[in-house]
């Protein structure tokens, strides 16, 4: 069964549609990636699954269960534009955060206890937010999403702002959760950044969804049978294979991308690449995430 | 629902822990002693005792004009050229010149002075000549002056309360005024006080983002509840230390000034008939306080409090989730204020006639009556006015919480929007 299931969402602001008839299903246990430009309503659709805002037609199921109010207590939201309490001291402000996800005063000590000291935050904690560097107080805020340890975990753009270590380890934290069991959504315009952390991904563009599936099977879907070859001499377009491109590369070395619609396997290709020159590298040139969003949004 | 208690707790402890709450709470009352304290001192020191000179040709005034705390009278002798030059050189501040009259045809006096003389120097010293005159005909048409002062009788109105049921008690117009002006004022400063910063810690919460990560636990509304709730238990907190800090002052400083005025010095230079009347008139006042009913006023004070402070308190949350600034909201502030400067105004009216048409539809109106109803109840209010007032007080907030409520849950999460009245009209009527 799916965790969640976002089933014909669709949300106006005035004039402006910000989501069309939105539906996806998200599998126990994986790490989910919304993606889409600035714009496009990945905000809108994490602020109806979390009911801040309700939609004007369409419902959300979370483990086969219609959402209700009580049930966001099973969800953990870390959003674009957060910030926490400037003058109220960390563990304080976890401590509030966390009842109000319904945990008990004394569940939440002990899990703050826990989590400062993985996060080296330890020493930090009777200190106000303002006194706290942007990369700390960025720390606190991933706290505050994970401490009442939810089924699902929902994270809107959350390697904006944090420096290259802290993003690192916030990466961790993200996959050593999913081990655990928790299933992460993870929104983003920053395609890249879900390249290797996604297993499965969804894109929204100006309201409405253009794609869905794991990564794999989508980016399998776009291959194009473009293969990108190293290599010394001199290539040539001959017969069905194509250049797409070319580029010198440092000790003599070219790297081009070449395609043969005719070939039944690469080993055809290569074939005929040896007949023209000395190959020192040769891979199959899947696209990326971004480039497949592209060349589906263009 | 749940949550509210917890949201309640943390805006009550945030506020209650700061530096600025222990300030104010032990600065508040001093300030505010320290007022009342400047007032009882300039009105019991009076003016300064004026020196004036008084020089009799008629000699019929030999020990009428006696000196007041107001005025220090001394005889002089001589011509009005040489008294004149004496008050100059020696700084008297005036001169009485009662030049010899006809009984029959009295007048004549001038008053010399080196400033304008106020309106109660020259009325005194009329009085004086007046009665001496007075008393002076009457001997002449042959009347014995002892029958003469027998006459005399000094006038202090008793008034009373005849309830419907027959009871006689002590009214007390004083009383009244004071607690009534008292207790309407700390409202009208508690409302604002603590509304602005209800509308503040909304736009901190704006402000700083952490809104959505707390809306992700707690409805909207329920935040603004709890906030709401949390202030006003700041508020009640903050009156009750002001309370208890005034009280230890005042009766300190009852204790330092009864034990003055029973010293001799100060009553010396005194007239005798006058500190007698002052010292009634401190006894009216004392026992008529009694006739206040004072648990009726404590109640009403703190219903009045909490039920005016939620309806505001209300309105300033939703202005708060409408702006990004304090300079944004300052545009929303003037128009949801104007019913309570407005009741601030009428105060003076409703005094003179407590239970006039003004005060009754002010003190039933929800946006008037916290500080109108206050300005009431120390001088007696049906009870069906009052419970009715209180009816339509919750009913006024609970309507403005209704209003402010749905502006504020889309307010909240609005960023940089030109925010006018009709914006917040469109937010108001949003389904969601």
């Amino acid at each position: 069964m799916e965790l969640l299931t976002v089933s014909n969402i669709s949300k106006s602001y005035n004039a402006h549609q910000a989501l069309d008839d939105i539906s996806l299903s998200i599998p126990h246990q994986c790490i989910f990636g919304l993606l889409g430009p600035n714009g496009a309503g990945k905000t809108t659709l994490i602020r109806i699954i979390n009911r801040i805002i309700r939609p004007d037609a369409g419902r959300v199921f979370l483990n086969g269960e219609e959402m209700t109010d009580g049930m966001v207590r099973k969800i953990g939201y870390l959003p674009e534009e957060r910030g926490l309490y400037k003058k109220m001291k960390v563990a304080e402000q976890l401590l509030y955060l966390a009842r109000l996800k319904g945990m008990s005063a004394r569940d939440a000590r002990r899990k703050i206890r826990f989590w400062l000291e993985k996060l080296e935050l330890s020493i930090w904690w009777n200190k106000n937010i303002e006194d706290l560097s942007k990369g700390m107080a960025q720390k606190v805020q991933f706290i505050a999403t994970v401490i009442h340890e939810p089924d699902l975990i929902i994270l809107d753009e959350p390697f904006s702002g944090f420096d290259p270590v802290n993003a690192d380890l916030i990466k961790n934290e993200i996959l050593e959760l999913r081990k655990n069991g928790s299933t992460v959504i993870f929104s983003t315009h920053r395609m890249e950044s879900v390249e290797e952390l996604c297993d499965d991904i969804a894109m929204i563009n100006r309201s409405r969804k253009v794609l869905e599936g794991s990564k794999s099977e989508i980016r399998n879907r776009h291959r194009t049978g473009t293969y990108q070859v190293d290599f010394k001499g001199q290539l040539q377009t001959s017969g069905k294979v194509k250049i797409s491109s070319m580029e010198a590369l440092e000790g003599g070395l070219t790297r081009a991308l070449v395609k043969d619609p005719s070939a039944q396997n690469p080993n055809q290709l290569l074939q005929k690449l040896i007949e023209q020159v000395e190959v020192h590298g040769f891979a199959e040139k899947i696209p990326s995430i971004n480039e497949i969003f592209i060349s589906n949004v263009k | 629902m749940s949550q509210i208690p917890i949201i309640i707790q943390r805006e009550y402890v945030s506020r209650v822990k700061k530096k600025s709450f222990l300030i104010a709470s032990i600065f508040g009352p001093l300030f505010m002693a320290a007022v009342i304290l400047f007032v009882v001192f300039i009105t019991s020191k009076g003016v300064d005792q004026k020196n004036i000179l008084v020089l009799d040709q008629s000699g019929y005034f030999t020990e009428d004009f006696v000196s007041t705390e107001e005025m220090l009278f001394e005889k002089a002798e001589g011509t009005e050229a040489s008294a004149k030059d004496l008050m100059r050189n020696k700084g008297y501040y005036g001169l009485v010149y009662i030049p010899q009259f006809d009984l029959d045809h009295p007048g004549g006096y001038t008053f010399y002075s080196s400033s304008n003389p106020s309106l109660s120097i020259i009325s005194k010293i009329e009085q004086v000549i007046d009665r001496r005159v007075e008393d002076l005909r009457l001997q002449q048409s042959g009347l014995d002056p002892v029958i003469i002062s027998s006459f005399k009788v000094s006038t202090s109105l008793k008034t009373l309360n005849l309830s419907e049921t027959g009871e006689e008690t002590n009214s007390s117009s004083v009383a009244a005024t004071i607690i009534g002006y008292l207790a309407a004022f700390m409202i009208y400063l508690f409302i604002f006080i603590y509304g602005a910063q209800c509308m503040r810690g909304v736009i901190e919460e704006k402000n700083t983002r952490i809104v959505e990560i707390i809306l992700s636990s707690v409805k909207p509304f329920h935040l603004m509840i709890g906030k709401v709730i949390g202030i006003a238990g700041v508020g009640l907190t903050q009156f009750l230390i002001w309370m208890m800090v005034m009280f230890g002052v005042t009766t300190g400083v009852s204790a330092f000034f009864g034990m003055n005025q029973l010293s001799p010095a100060s009553t010396a230079m005194t007239d005798p008939t006058q500190q007698g009347l002052s010292n009634e008139m401190v006894a009216s006042a004392l026992t008529s306080l009694g006739a206040i009913h004072m648990p009726m006023v404590v109640f009403s004070f703190l219903f009045y409090f909490v039920g005016g402070y939620v309806l505001y308190g209300a309105l300033f949350a939703a202005v708060g989730s409408a702006s990004d600034t304090d300079q944004d909201a300052q545009q929303f502030m003037l128009p949801v204020t104007i019913p309570l400067i407005a009741s601030i105004i009428s105060i003076s009216a409703v005094l003179t006639d407590p239970n006039g048409s003004i005060a009754f539809w002010m003190s039933m109106i929800p946006f008037t009556s916290p500080v109108i109803m206050m300005v009431r109840v120390p001088f007696g209010v049906a009870s069906w006015e009052l419970v009715a007032s209180m009816f339509f007080l919750i009913g006024g907030f609970l309507f403005t919480l209704w209003v402010a409520g749905r502006i504020y849950r889309v307010g909240i999460l609005t960023h940089g929007t030109k925010v006018n009245w009709k914006t917040l009209a469109r937010w108001f009527m949003t389904s969601a």
